[in-house]
């Protein structure tokens, strides 16, 4: 148990009154910045870095970590309550966290996200404290062939999840695909998709998408449909919060399988957002209330949000352990490493453990902090959506459209944001799902690269995705996951028991 | 209330710049020395957060304010869109603005030859280079058995197109280097490009590429780790820190690749600081003099030290003569590699 005992060396480092108030001030100032779409947690840590500069390197990396857990949890609020998810691993948030809120149970649906996400961070700090030696090591285990597994299992997840018309879902993986190779291709280092226009050779950055496919799109829809908003039963919301509480454990199963799919996603170069859409759908398909998915049920919050945290906890090991980030934030985290004089790598274990227990324990520290700010504000909240749709609408429409902007400072971005958010409106209209095409657009980009650097390395031969046991591993689990509705079927076929696992009918996820 | 502010600052900064041109009309040297920023400045780095330029930049950043060297904040921008190029753009787009300083490699005149570009050189004033990343070829030796440069022509002239080399992007430096190797050696490799420096070094430490290329800092913790070995360096001269690393080897028993048998030498990546077009000469005299201040703070030494990089300030002519070789060379490598844009041929 020698990790244990240096954890406990890291809290003797992080439970200092300095430490803790610098964790309050880094949650807080991130769940501003979550919540404002656009602004993210990558560009929040960004403007706070030249803070740190005069800070020593442990209160600076618990300072920036504190605003990215903030920054995790304020990007699920705005995406339960407004549609709009703050950060890119919220997506999935949206679609259960958005229905319930509709429904008048907006601090039911926040609290559930919550309490699954503080369980989900933890769940992702113990495995760290328990599998810091032993990950690094795994995940140089990672070629291209198996960082193209990773992707592929992700697809096969939502493909063989997926309610609806097949082709209509194929139709918005090709469309998302298309979407996520406009720009520089990494590969030939030439122009795609650009049709001459200068601003799209920098590629269609996700969160714009999101913002124009779900907030914008999401507000033609209510002008269009009228306003359904059960406004909310706030008046007893701390009992509320309570009550939401005590109802969490039942939904173990879907934690715990959650919370492996984060982990697993987090350690291997999947990431946040992957990790939520999988455990969405993976929730769907395997939940006996699967079928509920998307109409505001709990364990659709419940299943993305323990995973998007999971897996955002994780994601900082291979950052510290082998100087590859496993997000936009771990890379600028890890721009301010090196300035503070440190260097990510294997050594850092055994050269700073100080500062990487001390890390490892402000991450539980800062995790529940966090938890409990977050929950803080749910009246607050709540409170908001009072205010009559004439007032949140437009106010809605001013924050999408800032936050297309604070992306990355282009007025051609706005006009983007405005096109998906006429394609979002158009989709829900033809009942087309946004969900694969969403996964589409973040995984495509990674998984075409994995693909073509794996052919290269090969001589062209596919083989090399069967080859060792780790990708041939991964590789068939992805395969059978997108038989599975193919042999659902057949076996309904066979016993003549109806399709009661396939009736995930579901009409927009 | 921004929004006035920056009015003000705006209508206060042109006419400061006024009456410092007439100044300046008057008594050159008196308006030189005179120069200040007295609002804000923009960093603009042509990188995303977190690679090369930006830690760069922030190193600056950060050696200037702590030392106190300026009175006004210094903000830094990231414009990484379209590979660097959108940084310049916006040089472009605020000419004469002595309020922005733009922070690059060699990216700033070797972008113009491949890709199309909405600028010119004509948009940039130099105002600095401060330091040279040197580039070194490591391999994996446990899982290549390649311990030498000898041993990577050897195993390369077997298996010609076979051995693979790993680096950041595409038609960039390290792929640039990675055909000259080829030339100079007369081999085939296979060229694996990966979205940063740090990912490439990974897949080499793990074994499933047998080379790669790489600025010292980005494959140092995978050398010292025993997952990486430097083969040879791409400079005339051997690197110069003595202090052991790894394996009882120090940074200067690194051999030259000319050493090595690889007549490749001096591939090195400048870190490079402009200007727009047509902005006061003083305040191109303040930031040269700031960087040079900035290079002599312990922040600045303590990064090219870590960084094992070469230190050479240059200004003025003699960095004015140094862009045009190098936009030279680097014209005739990406004529040799058929990169370059058909328009500029």
């Amino acid at each position: 148990m020698g990790n244990f005992g240096q954890l406990m060396d890291g809290f003797v480092v992080a439970l200092t009154v300095h430490h803790v108030m610098i964790m309050v001030i880094g949650v807080l100032l991130g769940l501003v910045v979550g919540v404002l779409p656009g602004l993210g947690a990558p560009n929040g840590v960004s403007l706070l870095l030249p803070l740190t500069f005069t800070m020593d390197p442990i209160a600076a990396i618990i300072l920036l970590t504190s605003m990215y857990w903030g920054a995790l949890f304020g990007g699920s609020t705005t995406s339960i309550l407004f549609n709009i998810p703050g950060e890119p691993s919220s997506v999935a948030t949206t679609f259960d966290g958005h229905p319930m809120a509709k429904q008048g149970e907006a601090v039911r649906a926040l609290t559930l996200a919550f309490g699954s996400a503080g369980f989900g961070a933890m769940v992702g700090v113990v495995v760290i404290t328990l599998l810091s030696g032993w990950v690094a090591n795994f995940a140089l285990q990672f070629g291209s062939p198996e960082y193209f597994a990773v992707y592929f299992m992700a697809f096969a997840s939502f493909i063989g999840m997926a309610g609806g018309s097949p082709f209509k879902t194929l139709v918005c993986i090709m469309l998302g695909l298309a979407v996520g190779t406009v720009g520089m291709d990494t590969i030939s280092g030439e122009g795609r998709l650009t049709f001459g226009i200068t601003q799209l050779t920098n590629g269609i950055s996700f969160l714009i998408v999101v913002i124009g496919l779900f907030g914008i799109g999401e507000l033609l829809l209510t002008i269009d449909e009228g306003y359904k908003f059960d406004g909310v039963k706030a008046k007893l919301s701390l009992r509320v919060i309570v009550r939401t509480l005590a109802e969490l454990p039942r939904y173990w199963v879907t934690l715990l399988r959650s919370a492996l799919i984060g982990c697993w996603m987090g350690i291997t170069p999947g990431g946040p957002t992957a990790a939520s859409f999988m455990s969405y759908a993976l929730g769907r398909r395997f939940s006996r209330r699967g079928k509920y998915f998307g109409k505001g049920e709990p364990e659709g919050i419940v299943a993305p949000e323990t995973a998007d945290h999971s897996a955002g906890s994780c994601a900082l090991l291979p950052m510290l352990a082998l100087g590859v980030p496993g997000s936009a934030t771990a890379a600028v985290m890890m721009g301010g490493l090196m300035i503070w004089g440190l260097s990510p790598g294997p050594m850092l274990f055994t050269t700073r453990p100080d500062f990487v227990w001390g890390l490892i324990a402000s991450m539980y520290l800062g995790n529940v902090i966090a938890v409990v700010l977050v929950l803080a504000t749910v009246p607050i909240f709540a409170w908001i959506l009072r205010a009559p749709f004439t007032v949140v609408g437009p106010l809605i429409a001013i924050v999408c459209l800032i936050g297309a902007y604070t992306v990355s400072n282009h007025m051609f971005d706005i006009w983007v944001a405005l096109a998906f958010g006429l394609v979002g409106y158009v989709f829900k209209k033809l009942d087309y799902p946004l969900a694969p095409f969403v996964l589409a657009v973040v995984l495509g980009d990674k998984a075409e690269d994995a693909f073509r650097q794996s052919m290269l390395s090969s001589g062209g031969s596919l083989s090399v995705f069967f080859e060792g046991s780790l990708v041939a591993t991964m590789m068939g689990i992805g395969i059978l996951l997108l038989s599975l509705p193919l042999l659902t079927t057949l076996f309904g076929a066979l016993f003549r028991r109806g399709d009661s696992t396939d009736a995930g009918q579901t009409s927009r996820p | 209330m921004q929004i006035t502010s920056l009015r003000k600052g705006v209508l206060t900064a042109s006419v400061l710049t006024a009456s410092a041109l007439a100044v300046g009309l008057t008594g050159a040297t008196a308006a030189l020395a005179e120069w200040k920023p007295n609002r804000p400045v923009e960093l603009v780095v042509s990188a995303g957060p977190g690679g090369g330029s930006d830690i760069f930049t922030r190193v600056v950043q950060a050696a200037l304010t702590k030392n106190k060297l300026v009175e006004t904040p210094l903000i830094v921008v990231n414009k990484p869109g379209g590979s660097g190029s959108e940084a310049f753009n916006y040089a472009e787009d605020n000419v004469g603005s002595p309020y922005k300083v733009y922070f690059g490699t060699q990216d700033a005149y070797v972008l113009p030859l491949g890709t199309k570009v909405n600028y010119s050189m004509k948009d940039l004033t130099p105002v600095a280079s401060m330091v040279f990343d040197v580039f070194i070829l490591w391999s994996n030796p446990k899982a290549s058995g390649i311990n030498t440069a000898q041993e990577f022509v050897a195993k390369a002239k077997e298996n010609p197109g076979k051995v693979r080399v790993a680096g950041a992007k595409a038609k960039d430096a390290d792929e640039t280097v990675v055909t000259l190797v080829e030339r100079a050696a007369g081999i085939d490799l296979a060229y694996i490009p990966y979205k940063s420096g740090s990912e490439a070094a990974i897949q080499v430490a793990g074994g499933h590429i047998e080379a790669n290329t790489n600025n010292p800092s980005e494959s140092l913790e995978q050398w010292k780790a025993g997952n990486q070995k430097p083969l040879c360096v791409f400079t005339s001269a051997r690197l110069t820190d003595k202090t052991v690393v790894a394996d009882g080897m120090s940074w200067a028993d690194i051999p030259t690749c000319v050493e090595a048998g690889i007549d490749v030498k001096d591939f090195v990546q400048p870190r490079t600081v402009w200007m727009a077009a047509d902005v006061p000469p003083e305040a191109v005299a303040y930031y040269t003099d700031l960087m040079k201040k900035a290079m002599d703070t312990p922040e600045f030494k303590d990064y090219t030290t870590r960084n094992v990089q070469i230190t050479k300030f240059m200004a003025g002519d003699e960095l004015k003569t140094f862009l045009a070789e190098q936009t030279k060379n680097y014209e005739k490598i990406y004529a040799d590699n058929n990169w370059l844009l058909p328009a500029s041929q």
